[in-house]
């Protein structure tokens, strides 16, 4: 009888391992199926036309300076903010407050995110509906993700690391620079791996702040559309599910290639340290 | 008459006083130079105090054992040594530790002590790199950049732990492959890379096996030539076999401070003689 329900529960297991590779592979099959058709050179690098043939170049642009922007502005912030929480502030009411307010920060709805940002970036700092004023409210979305990610890799930081450099009469910033943060680092890039998966996902803040002018941005303070809204605006304006999935495509590739050279570049980081 | 006997009486005692005095002072020249002096040291974590009015003379060039049950303050009062504890929030230190002249917690250099007083501790606490990296990290912290001089002392270092004929063909290999007790005796080389005068030792074989740690205790034994040794030790064989002094702590207070073979022969303290007969602890 033990041995029944060992059994079931392993099956169980299998099944959830399963169900979750299913529906992502699902996902993926059906967005290649549906959009592979249309992928081309022209697709990709070519100009937007509102007739349906033209390509999505200005998004891809678009969407790889919000992406950039918001990481070059939410990466030191979030870093350092989280060595201060983690290794610096005395553990006490204030940094517990500060906690709680990055958690509650990471569960409010994006749409929130987005009214703050047409409100202050858009309107009040006069940026209008830019790049800039979206990367800048993407920033605020990602800066808890970054916090929370970076003081959890700290924490798994081993004290006894910490100890055995400062015993060998090491400043702080030496022991942070060249132990605690070298082994850190990869939980830290996986942060910012989530935070540009965070980024691109994200449909309505960005549609609120930088509008969905389908041309190439002329600076960061162009309004111009992502390739997330794009696909949103095609599938519910046009109606167009196979321009839609093709995007897609893109964006997945794009994420890809993101993750695999931060996952490539951490590893290199880590080989330089062990030599 | 009277006068005269008073004058002979008085010069035989005079004799005898300088007879007390040479003699004294041939003692002090054999026995060591005080190195560390403890004085009156209490410490509070918060409102809890856990040491109590410790006061002890650490002698040069001799390994010094530090006994006593579990939570008796011996681990902290090792870490006040190198002021390790100041790293713990919330931490409150009353008395006077003096290290060559200096009172350690009147000065600012907390850099300067640590290159002084080096630390080894319970569990062997390599960081993730090469064996040679790890054996040079303090001297580059430094400031040393000369790849010669980084030579030499990753190498002296590295002799000095007694580990160099087992690590020189894998110096630039990652010092985490090493054995349990390879790596504390590396532990044991990246300390003497800095060159201190004191080494703390916080219980250094209680992770390992029992031929690792003979190792260890025979290359402490032959430290003491070069460096003043405190260790930490839960095993009264180790204390007994590796000390010349050896201090009794219990909960928090010194019961007995004195030469380990008195301390395991002829103790004092009633409370030292159930320990170290091993009726408690």
């Amino acid at each position: 009888m033990r041995q029944v329900k060992d059994n079931i529960f392993r099956g169980l297991l299998w099944f959830s391992a399963f169900l979750s590779v299913a529906v992502l592979v699902m996902i993926v099959g059906f967005i290649f199926y549906k959009g592979i058709g249309l992928i081309s050179f022209d697709f990709i690098f070519g100009n937007y036309s509102p007739d349906g043939d033209g390509g999505i170049w200005p998004m891809i642009v678009t969407t790889i300076y919000t992406i950039g922007i918001s990481l070059v502005i939410a990466t030191p912030i979030g870093i350092l903010a989280a060595l201060y929480l983690q290794e610096y502030a005395k553990q006490g009411r204030l940094v517990k407050i500060i906690r709680f307010a990055t958690e509650s920060l990471t569960g409010i709805p994006s749409i929130i995110y987005g009214l703050f940002g047409a409100v202050f970036f858009v309107t009040t700092l006069k940026f209008g509906m830019s790049i800039l004023a979206a990367s800048l409210t993407l920033t605020i979305i990602v800066l808890p993700v970054i916090i929370r990610t970076t003081e959890e890799a700290l924490k798994t930081v081993p004290q006894a690391y910490r100890e055995g450099s400062l015993a060998l009469g090491t400043t702080k910033l030496q022991t942070l620079y060249k132990v605690i943060l070298p082994n850190a680092m990869p939980g830290i890039l996986s942060g910012i791996i989530l935070s540009i998966g965070r980024i691109v996902g994200e449909s309505a803040a960005i549609f609120l702040t930088a509008g969905t002018v389908a041309a190439l941005p002329e600076s960061i303070f162009s309004s111009a559309r992502t390739l997330t809204v794009h696909s949103y605006l095609v599938t519910q304006e046009a109606g167009d599910i196979e321009l839609a999935a093709a995007v897609g495509i893109v964006l997945i590739v794009i994420i890809l290639a993101i993750n695999l050279s931060a996952t490539y570049l951490s590893k290199k980081l880590n080989k330089a340290d062990q030599k | 008459m009277s006068t005269a006997v008073m004058d002979r009486s008085e010069i035989e005692v005079n004799q005898n006083l300088a007879g007390e005095v040479l003699s004294q002072m041939k003692q002090t020249k054999e026995a060591k130079a005080s190195k560390i002096n403890v004085k009156d040291l209490n410490l509070f974590y918060g409102e809890k105090q856990a040491l109590f009015g410790v006061s002890l003379d650490i002698l040069e060039n001799e390994v010094t054992a530090l006994i006593g049950p579990s939570g008796c303050g011996k681990s902290t009062f090792l870490r006040t040594l190198n002021r390790m504890n100041d790293l713990i929030d919330g931490v409150k230190i009353t008395g006077d530790i003096v290290i060559d002249h200096e009172n350690i917690y009147k000065t600012n250099d907390v850099i300067k002590l640590r290159t002084k007083v080096g630390m080894v501790f319970q569990k062997p606490n390599l960081f993730p790199m090469t064996i040679y990296d790890n054996v040079a990290y303090g001297p580059r912290m430094q400031g040393i950049k000369n790849k010669n001089e980084l030579n030499k002392i990753v190498e002296e270092s590295l002799r000095g732990a007694a580990i160099w004929d087992e690590v020189k063909d894998r110096l630039k290999t990652s010092a985490l492959g090493l054995s349990g007790g390879q790596q504390q005796r590396v532990c044991i080389a990246r300390a003497i890379a800095m060159k201190p005068d004191v080494i703390l030792m916080d219980e250094p074989t209680s992770a390992l096996d029992p031929i690792s740690t003979l190792k260890v205790e025979e290359l402490i034994a032959n430290m003491k030539e070069d460096y003043t040794i405190v260790i930490v030790t839960h095993n009264m064989q180790q204390a007994a076999r590796i000390s010349d002094k050896t201090a009794f702590f219990l909960n928090g207070e010194v019961v007995e401070y004195d030469d380990t073979d008195n301390i395991f022969s002829t103790p004092k303290d009633q409370r030292t003689e159930d320990y170290v007969t091993g009726r408690f602890g």
